[in-house]
């Protein structure tokens, strides 16, 4: 096992694993305030890609084309989500979670047949930006500066919602949601609107991983479900609702795919689910997550 | 009013009854159709021990359907195991692991429930996926033999039957039996223990119940009921594909007992012929059939959260109640 493979399988695990950090933070997120287990996010994730394609072919390419592809895909399914929570989702809030189950997979299926009708089942695939096409070359593996983007994009990602959740009023408020909202709400804040953009937060990095996925893999048809799957076992394994452990679920996911496959070769995805179990068997609220309350 | 005047119509004897009537109509459609609705019914059925007695949502019953499905196809054709001692070891095996995974599900709650169930159905997914040597992995384990059924040319009436109507009269006598245990079942003491661990697992602690136990009792047999149907309809498919176990599953079946009903013990049979003869019109005309299921349940879920049977005998309650003021 030579030094360039090693490698090459870590970088490979690590932009994985960052791709799946934006997305499943957005889950977390949802599910630690709205207690709302969003099915539907992979195909927020899956929109998003799709969106970042269309915006693509209407503007053209030019420098910085990329960029304003991938801002506006992810605010459309900001609004998109937006739009969800208001006329829908809200008027499940103090059902039952099978109701909220239930409804976000009938987003999944709905949603899924919509980027069939609109976009065909052919791949598509987007370029990559211009700044960032190269690749340079370390110990005999290559690396494009994309993935390089990526995984630094994801550290910086999770320091500044780091930040906005732990630094500013509105953090705290999310912070104090998550933690108690009817106390939140018997304060006189705003809850309703909360969940809105908190939804719409969530949505918005789904939206936000779906685009920026687009020059590493095509887009088809089954992303939505295969993305929510991985980002699924993401938050499982970091703790539902617990940011950091998003991000350390993330890591842990990617590598254990990256080499998996040297350990059980084909059974890298039965590796990853038997992770998750053997966590929710150990820690069932996930390696950070805060104990259930009954 | 006198209420012992209401005799009680024998609906589910008159369901059997019609429906055994099938496979005389002569149509090889209606055979199928009447076959793919029984074996699913008891899926359903056997879901809403745990989400309407138990009031547990699992998202993974696939899991154990095809955990049943596998074992008595794979026992049938790759041993030569005959159809009855398969279908029980199909049963049991699907009761073994439904033991094994609901053991660690019942330690959680609501919600984290839910996700165990579905994390467990998709490493029964995975395994099934991969595991080319015995299952067949992505391509499936197909051309399962129809057990043998020359005995019933012997039978008055039966003589000449095709092999699919004889197969059907065999799922319709089985699930029959599968349908009486299982009403017998949430009869029971142990069924009303159920439905009050349902209604409040503190209380139900309280007085002394064991809930988890109980839970994980009712999480082996509707595992094992799930197996029951997984066998079945394997033989019918003849095939098994690891789809049977894919959340994809697990969530049809959960929309088969919400457009039923779950308040209701014939609700989910119900709503699994209507999803499948919907489907079979539907398909027949458009190829997004997902879209819309997944309309039908966005109507469901905010216009009709008690299913057919919840919606159909509020209605007939209150005729009956402007009927009696």
């Amino acid at each position: 096992m030579s030094l360039s493979f090693l490698l090459a399988q870590s970088v490979s695990g690590l932009t994985a694993a960052m791709f799946l950090f934006i997305v499943a933070s957005g889950l977390s997120l949802i599910f630690g305030v709205l207690r709302v287990l969003n099915f539907a996010h992979g195909s927020f994730y899956m929109l998003g890609a799709y969106a970042a394609w269309q915006i693509a072919q209407w503007i053209g390419t030019f420098t910085g084309s990329f960029w304003l592809a991938v801002i506006g895909s992810a605010i459309a399914v900001a609004l998109l989500g937006g739009v969800i929570e208001r006329l829908l989702l809200r008027h499940l809030y103090g059902r039952e979670d099978l109701y909220q189950l239930l409804f976000t997979y009938a987003l999944v299926l709905i949603l899924g047949d919509v980027a069939r009708v609109l976009w065909g089942t052919q791949q598509l695939t987007v370029s990559r930006p211009s700044g960032l096409s190269g690749s340079f070359e370390i110990f005999g593996t290559v690396i494009p500066y994309y993935n390089l983007f990526i995984i630094a994009l994801g550290p910086a990602l999770a320091i500044a919602c780091w930040l906005l959740l732990s630094r500013t009023g509105t953090g705290r408020m999310i912070r104090a949601a998550a933690y108690d909202r009817e106390m939140l709400a018997a304060l006189g804040a705003d809850v309703g609107k909360l969940y809105t953009l908190m939804f719409m937060a969530g949505s918005f990095l789904a939206g936000l991983g779906g685009a920026l996925v687009t020059p590493v893999r095509s887009i088809v048809p089954g992303m939505d479900v295969d993305i929510i799957v991985e980002a699924f076992i993401v938050v499982v394994i970091g703790g539902l609702g617990s940011f950091w452990g998003t991000f350390l679920g993330a890591l842990i996911f990617g590598q254990v795919l990256a080499f998996g496959i040297l350990i059980l070769p084909g059974f890298s995805i039965f590796a990853v689910f038997a992770l998750m179990a053997l966590v929710l068997v150990v820690r069932p609220s996930g390696l950070l997550g805060r104990p259930v309350k009954g | 009013m006198q209420p012992s005047l209401h005799y009680r119509i024998p609906w589910a004897a008159l369901m059997f009854l019609a429906a055994a009537c099938v496979p005389w109509l002569g149509s090889r459609f209606y055979t199928f159709l009447a076959t793919d609705i029984a074996i699913l019914a008891l899926f359903a059925v056997s879901l809403n021990l745990l989400l309407g007695y138990t009031g547990l949502v699992s998202f993974g019953h696939a899991a154990y359907f095809g955990i049943g499905a596998y074992t008595c196809a794979i026992l049938m054709k790759t041993y030569g195991v005959p159809f009855a001692l398969a279908l029980i070891a199909g049963i049991a095996n699907a009761a073994a692991w439904a033991l094994l995974f609901g053991t660690f599900c019942v330690r959680s709650i609501k919600i984290y429930f839910s996700m165990l169930t579905l994390a467990f159905a998709q490493i029964v997914w995975a395994v099934c996926f991969k595991w080319n040597s015995v299952t067949g992995g992505e391509q499936g384990f197909s051309n399962i033999p129809y057990p043998s059924m020359d005995w019933m040319d012997a039978l008055p009436l039966l003589d000449g039957l095709r092999s699919g109507d004889k197969f059907y009269l065999i799922v319709l006598v089985l699930t029959g039996v599968a349908f009486v245990l299982l009403q017998r079942v949430v009869g029971s003491p142990f069924g009303r223990v159920l439905t009050a661990i349902r209604e409040n697992p503190e209380r139900a602690e309280f007085v002394g119940i064991n809930v988890r136990r109980y839970q994980l009792a009712a999480f082996v047999m509707a595992g094992a009921f799930a197996g029951f149907a997984g066998a079945l309809f394997g033989i019918f498919n003849r095939g098994v594909f690891p789809d049977f176990a894919y959340w994809a599953k697990s969530a049809e079946v959960l929309i088969m007992v919400i457009l039923g009903g779950m308040g209701h013990f014939w609700g989910p049979a119900v709503g699994a012929a209507v999803l499948i003869v919907l489907n079979q019109q539907i398909t027949a005309y458009t190829q997004y059939w997902p879209f819309i299921l997944g309309s039908i349940l966005i109507v469901l879920l905010f216009l009709f959260p008690g299913g057919i049977i919840g919606t159909l005998s509020a209605g007939i309650a209150r005729v009956r109640g402007r009927r009696d003021a």
